[in-house]
């Protein structure tokens, strides 16, 4: 039954990355990505992990990607241009190395963790371990972690700020002096 | 009961697409994601291996990824807003001022 349920939420998801690849336009590839989210979930479920499972449903399919979509939404992004103009270090560098991992990724899987047969069931990680857990052992962590996403908030804020007028005006200036873009 | 070994492989087989994605497309949102799935990856491999060792420390270790995945998520769209703002693009191959 557990196997099953693998296999199938698997397939789930690697149809989903497959098919965030494939699309040309970033609201189909958020939707996928979506998709890969909520199955992954459900393998968290599959290892006992309720709590992961639940954050990941709350904030990565749920504030993470309304976050992706929006900023889709706000800037009005349309569809990549067709006509493969993949940049050349993509195409030399990027596609060779990226065989190399998978072939890497793939012989190391094979060779050692084939070897061991240990399972991965249904272990239960209750909510209240993991607190016990995290405000024990891990607070110095989880209290520089609200530093962190204070800080985030604080750079996104200033990044997203409407430009002055007189900076645009520089920057504009800027371009078309610099000339070459 | 499931071999761990599927939940690596399943971990690997994402992280490669994360990976064919941040090098093959050219949006710069679209590049966003893939690293947003790559970090899924390797956050199933932490929660098997949690799973494997019945040590919880590896949840807690996803947690974390979780909470800096949402930072830079909130930083980074806000850094693409500004590109696309003073640029009018989001076509990586078009922000190349940096570049010789």
């Amino acid at each position: 039954m557990e196997l099953l349920l693998f296999w199938v939420f698997a397939a789930i998801c690697i149809g989903g990355a497959l098919n965030l690849l494939a699309q040309k336009h970033p609201i189909n590839s958020a939707l996928s990505l979506v998709v890969v989210m909520a199955s992954l979930a459900v393998e968290y479920l599959l290892l006992g992990a309720e709590f992961v499972a639940a954050v990941q449903v709350i904030i990565y399919a749920g504030a993470i990607m309304v976050l992706f979509i929006f900023v889709i939404m706000l800037l009005n992004a349309g569809e990549e241009p067709h006509g493969g103009k993949t940049s050349m270090v993509a195409k030399l560098v990027g596609i060779p190395a990226l065989a190399i991992l998978a072939v890497m990724l793939v012989w190391s899987l094979g060779t050692q963790a084939g070897g061991s047969v240990a399972v991965a069931g249904a272990e239960p990680g209750p909510p209240q371990v993991i607190a016990r857990l995290l405000f024990n052992d891990f607070l110095l962590p989880f209290e520089v972690t609200s530093v962190l996403v204070l800080i985030a908030i604080m750079g996104a804020v200033v990044l997203a700020a409407p430009l002055k007028p007189h900076h645009a005006e520089q920057i504009l200036e800027h371009l078309k002096s610099g000339g070459q873009n | 009961m499931v071999p761990i070994s599927y939940y690596l492989g399943l971990s690997a087989a994402l992280f490669i697409s994360g990976v064919a994605g941040f090098l093959l497309k050219r949006n710069i949102i679209t590049i966003f994601m893939s690293i947003e799935l790559m970090l899924n990856a390797v956050n199933l491999s932490f929660v098997a291996f949690a799973a494997q060792l019945h040590n919880l420390n590896g949840q807690v270790f996803v947690f974390f990824v979780m909470v800096v995945a949402a930072a830079e998520a909130a930083v980074g769209l806000a850094i693409i807003i500004a590109v696309y703002r003073t640029r009018n693009t989001l076509n990586v191959d078009q922000v190349d001022l940096l570049k010789l």
